[in-house]
């Protein structure tokens, strides 16, 4: 075949291309400690179904004794063991927060943003009051004086988070409202409700699935930090945050007891705010 | 008067009614907090004293809770106003005394933490917006993405692990001495504290700098023939004005970071106070806190904003007009 214009085959590839079609690093580091993290919560109950039950015989045994990698806790029960079975209460509750706020976000932010009027402006209050404190005291504050277990902790969560996923799906819906295919859909007379889900919510699902992958990461922090502060965890579950504050005591007998669920968090947080900061920045999502 | 002058005052009063009226609906939903509790509050409030009919009775009468919700707010909303924040229920401290005492601590360990911060985060981000896109800008934007996302308590624990079990530098746990062994203590959880702000504080910076070197008078000062370096000056001077408002606002929030740091590191102060109060189903001392923290932070707020009218004229032309 004769080239065009004397162009070879490698002239026509886009030089942007290559660098599109290389693994990209960031999505690959965080990826494999993320599904390790999981597979643990997913399976901990086949993995490791002994790792709440302690052996007063074996308490306090410093990391690398037989059997025992990491040692093992004040009642004896294996930090191993114990940091699997943890990955449960980490990644479960966090993602229903983050799925949780993301529906009344999706909810209430179209409805805000395409209609505005009262309900703009309840919305809007709402997120400002929520925002006139740091979001840690408020969460220990609500969580700690409701004090009703794990699922009620997450029911709060979702409440405090709500407002910000409202905000940014209020602010992507209005950027969309004003483009002509959502004109033309008016113009062609289709219900607002048929505009809101079927035309602007499939628009704005970028900036729903980044602010979620941040909620996510935010969530678990927020949900052991208050099982650090002791609260959300019924005693004697494993979790990574009450893990830490257990381990205190022991560090300098045991500092494994605390440190392996310390790095467990610090990794598993960062891995996903990367994770969510690369599609975001991939997607063009304004921040 | 002009009429700008007008508008400026406008401005001015709605911005303190703002200001108000948050103030009011905070006090509102932390007065509710008391009725959030489950059980009955006389008894809630009686903390771990055995209830006999009396005090039970007695503590009905002191909080008005008898009588309907609006009037128990207004009476104890006089009572703040008046500075009577209530009794701990342990101990039966009077709640201002009890936050005073521990105020000191809180305030100390949060300006350390502000200066660590700056000292880390304005030359970083000041330093990453100059060179926006090389190694070392993209290099420390993926550290502050680690320091914005690792949990305070996590990190503090590490700190406590390597500084002090490890290399034994400093006191692992408790308040100190007042004085040089107090600061000393202080230094772990400020740089505990600092990790986590200094990469939100970065952000800010890198943004606002970027913002003025894309702005068209320094691609005119460019053009005149004025060094790197001096139009470098004029972007930076004008970066500074957000830059420093907003730091108003990141030292208001530091006070949510102290909580858990406090914990961490075995401080007494307004933070770890507030999650044993919690704990312990302390409300008086709960809604003190709560309140006092709304308090700083919409002050802090409506004085940036002030402050951001006075230092840059084209926001009072805004405001004005």
């Amino acid at each position: 075949m004769t080239s065009l214009a004397g162009l070879g085959p490698a002239d026509l590839v886009d030089p942007d291309d290559r660098a599109r079609r290389r693994v990209p690093l960031i999505p690959v580091l965080c990826g494999i400690p993320l599904v390790a993290v999981l597979f643990c919560a997913l399976f901990s109950g086949w993995l490791v179904p002994d790792a709440a039950k302690g052996d007063i015989y074996s308490a306090r045994l410093p990391a690398g004794s037989p059997g025992h990698l990491f040692g093992t806790d004040q009642v004896g029960r294996d930090i191993l063991q114990m940091s699997i079975a943890g990955a449960r209460t980490a990644i479960i509750g966090p993602v229903v927060i983050a799925l949780g706020s993301m529906l009344i976000g999706l909810l209430l932010g179209t409805l805000a943003g395409y209609r505005g009027g009262v309900v703009d402006l309840l919305l809007s209050k709402y997120a400002d009051l929520l925002l006139a404190l740091p979001s840690t005291l408020i969460a220990l504050v609500v969580a700690g004086l409701v004090d009703g277990g794990y699922w009620a902790t997450v029911a709060v969560l979702i409440l405090l988070f709500s407002p910000t996923d409202i905000r940014m799906i209020r602010g992507a819906t209005l950027s969309q409202a004003t483009r002509p295919y959502i004109e033309s859909a008016r113009v062609l007379g289709l219900s607002s409700r048929r505009i809101m889900f079927r035309h602007l919510v499939p628009n704005v699902l970028n900036v729903a699935l980044t602010t979620m992958l941040l909620n996510v990461a935010f969530a678990l922090v927020s949900m052991s930090a208050l099982s650090f502060l002791g609260l959300g965890i019924a005693p004697g579950q494993p979790d990574w945050g009450r893990q830490l504050s257990d381990g205190r005591d022991l560090l300098s007998i045991n500092a494994a007891a605390s440190i392996v669920p310390g790095v467990l968090l610090i990794v598993t947080a960062t891995a996903i705010n990367l994770l969510g900061d690369w599609w975001q920045e991939r997607a063009g999502v304004e921040a | 008067m002009t009429g700008g002058s007008w508008g400026l005052a406008r401005f001015v009063v709605v911005r303190l009614a703002a200001t108000v009226a948050l103030l009011l609906v905070a006090s509102f939903v932390v007065f509710g907090l008391l009725h959030l509790t489950p059980g009955d509050p006389a008894r809630n409030l009686l903390g771990p004293r055995t209830p006999n009919p009396e005090t039970l009775a007695q503590i009905r009468a002191q909080y008005h809770l008898d009588e309907p919700f609006w009037q128990q707010y207004l009476s104890w909303l006089t009572g703040v106003l008046h500075g009577d924040l209530g009794h701990s229920i342990r101990g039966n401290v009077s709640v201002g005394a009890l936050i005073a005492d521990r105020a000191v601590l809180t305030l100390q360990l949060a300006g350390l933490a502000f200066v660590f911060t700056l000292l880390i985060a304005l030359p970083l981000g000041i330093g990453a917006a100059f060179r926006a896109g090389s190694p070392m800008d993209r290099t420390v934007s993926v550290l502050a993405v680690v320091g914005v996302g690792a949990p305070s308590f996590a990190v503090g624990m590490l700190l406590i692990y390597v500084l002090g079990v490890q290399w034994r530098l400093f006191p692992i746990y408790g308040n100190g001495d007042p004085g040089w062994d107090r600061w000393w203590h202080l230094v772990p959880p400020a740089i505990t504290l600092a990790i986590g702000l200094a990469a939100l504080v970065y952000k800010l910076t890198r943004t606002a700098v970027l913002n003025e070197l894309r702005q068209d008078y320094v691609t005119f000062a460019r053009s005149r023939g004025l060094s790197h370096r001096q139009t470098r000056q004029l972007a930076l001077r004008n970066a500074m004005i957000p830059i420093v408002t907003s730091l108003g606002l990141v030292f208001a929030f530091l006070f949510g970071g102290t909580i858990l740091v406090e914990v961490t590191f075995g401080l007494g102060g307004l933070g770890a106070l507030l999650a044993s109060s919690v704990t312990f189903k302390d409300i008086p001392v709960v809604q003190a806190i709560t309140l006092l923290t709304a308090a700083v932070i919409a002050l802090t707020a409506l004085a940036v904003d002030l402050t951001y009218l006075v230092i840059d004229p084209r926001v009072r032309q805004r405001a004005t007009s």
